[in-house]
């Protein structure tokens, strides 16, 4: 965890990119970590062809739950909802670098928790439980 | 440069008494020194408790109450002597101490027993906004079940109960259950008034004690508290024991709780008679180890003293709020009493708008062990609108050198976030 509060994380913490509402939304999902208290909302546009146009995202808590949220935002926009639905565990672990506590990584994930919940339309598992 | 006990130039009782916990020679795995804040969680334990633990399981285990060759004799009057070392620990009679896990099943205990015969649909039950989970939830629980009202002495934003209203919380009021000392603030109930009022009103009082027992002396006597409960790992015991307090008389009235074996006095087929408190209340095999261990952390601590304890405390619980006033141009928050007369050992607070798991997890790359999150009192959390705190806490081995380690740590998480 030393070097863990990297620029950019912080940078994304103080700077969420993505960070707000859509007007009509064609998802949305939320969830919290109850470690933290985070908590994670996500909004979804998708397109004819089943492709995200947009997302936006809102919510509160650590340093590594917003961060986290935020680079996935920036990942998802143009997949197909059902390749969302499929994403693992490691692209967050790739986004947030290495070092992450077991005990941290429900903080990580829970962005991902959110996504996932809002294309398949219900609650997901936790990624890193899968 | 990592700092050793040896180089913290402690004065010479809190050198010895550092030097009995085992745990706090030993570094991290970054190799800093220990520095545990979180008694509030749970006490680090001294050699002299770990020992007996090994002694027992070494030199006499054996069950209790039943075996007449030497070990189960051993085992049986050890068993019994830790009994009245609580007693006496908190002037209570001897028949008054029930062994029971923890405060949590000492609550529980209460509000099934007591709870279910003598509140009715339509009493009240109140209890304060600064309560545990462990000392609401089951008041809701019984509340349910019974359809009896479920009242809240409020606290200000200082954490301070406001009594001003107690009158009328108390009317129709069958019990009244309290804690003694805040675990998220601090705060030291009044409870001499509030034990006043709800005799007077014909309410009953449990006092959640797990803050309070550790650090001060505790008279429940002097209190007339009906029901006092708390948790041996707190108070540099092991894990898995407690005690709960009650009145000999209204003991006497309580039905069992758990039901089995050593709780009864006579069994046939179709029917069993129940022994007399506390052992009524305690079925099964006990956890002799700990209670036996418990015993001798109750020892150790009246050896230290309970009033040289409560004045170390107080002491660093004022070096500290010194140390983090001098982050607070920096955006840092400490919540609960100011004074360290009206608190024990608490504190929490928030840095920025560095959130507090981020901050304990900067904190842990130093040594430095708090605790982060919303501390078993969500309602009060919502209440006060933090999404989580911060919380450092103190016993006997913490030193003016630990709140340095917290203040340098805090520093390194400015530096990391900015502010």
């Amino acid at each position: 965890m030393d070097d863990f509060y990297r620029d950019y994380i912080l940078d994304h913490y103080r700077n969420p990119r993505n960070y707000g509402h859509l007007e009509r939304p064609d998802a949305q999902a939320e969830d919290l970590n109850p470690l933290c208290g985070d908590t994670i909302h996500m909004e979804l546009e998708v397109a004819g062809d089943g492709t995200i146009r947009d997302v936006r995202f809102s919510g509160k808590g650590c340093a590594i739950s917003q961060a986290s949220a935020s680079m996935l935002t920036e990942s998802v926009k143009g997949m197909k909802l059902e390749d969302v639905a499929r994403l693992s565990k490691d692209v967050v672990l790739e986004n947030i670098g290495i070092g992450i506590s077991p005990t941290r990584m429900k903080c990580a994930m829970l962005g991902l928790r959110v996504l996932k919940s809002a294309a398949i339309g219900e609650l997901a598992a936790w990624p890193d439980e899968e | 440069m990592t700092q050793t006990l040896h180089s913290l130039e402690l004065d010479p009782k809190l050198a010895a008494i550092v030097a009995d916990f085992p745990i706090l020679a030993r570094p991290t795995s970054r190799g800093k020194r220990l520095v545990y804040l979180d008694s509030a969680a749970t006490s680090q334990k001294p050699r002299a408790v770990i020992d007996a633990l090994v002694e027992y399981y070494e030199g006499y285990n054996a069950n209790i109450h039943r075996g007449v060759y030497e070990i189960a004799e051993r085992a049986t009057a050890a068993y019994e002597a830790a009994r009245v070392k609580l007693a006496h620990f908190i002037n209570a009679g001897v028949s008054e101490v029930v062994w029971v896990r923890n405060t949590t099943e000492a609550v529980n205990l209460v509000a099934y027993t007591w709870g279910s015969q003598n509140v009715r649909r339509g009493d009240a039950i109140l209890v304060t906004e600064l309560e545990h989970h462990s000392d609401l939830v089951p008041w809701q629980a019984l509340a349910t079940r019974t359809g009896a009202r479920l009242r809240f002495i409020p606290a200000n934003p200082r954490g301070e109960l406001i009594l001003d209203d107690l009158d009328r919380l108390l009317d129709g009021c069958k019990i009244v259950a309290i804690g003694h000392v805040s675990n998220t603030l601090g705060t030291i109930a009044p409870l001499e008034r509030v034990i006043a009022r709800a005799h007077q009103a014909g309410a009953v009082v449990l006092v959640d004690g797990a803050q309070a027992a550790p650090h001060f002396r505790v008279d429940v006597k002097a209190l007339d508290a009906d029901f006092y409960a708390f948790s041996g790992h707190k108070m540099l015991g092991p894990t898995g024991i407690g005690v709960l307090y009650g009145k000999h008389a209204i003991l006497e009235t309580m039905p069992p709780f758990d039901y089995g074996g050593d709780m009864i006095a006579r069994v046939e087929y179709r029917g069993a008679t129940f022994a007399e408190p506390p052992r009524r209340f305690e079925a099964g095999t006990a956890n002799i180890a700990d209670a036996i261990a418990f015993g001798v952390a109750v020892e150790y601590l009246e050896n230290v003293g309970m009033d040289w304890i409560r004045a170390h405390e107080r002491e660093l619980t004022a070096y500290a709020l010194d140390r983090l006033e001098q982050f607070e141009p920096r955006g840092l928050e400490i919540y609960g009493p100011r004074d360290p007369n009206l608190s024990s050992g608490v504190i929490s607070f928030n840095f920025a708008d560095i959130h507090a798991h981020d901050l304990a997890s900067i904190l842990d790359t130093e040594g430095v062990c708090i605790r982060a999150g919303h501390h078993c009192t969500m309602p009060l959390m919502d209440k006060m609108g933090w999404s989580a705190t911060a919380r450092a806490s103190f016993y006997l081995y913490n030193s003016h050198a630990d709140i340095d380690a917290l203040a340098g740590g805090l520093e390194k998480a400015g530096r990391v976030f900015g502010v």
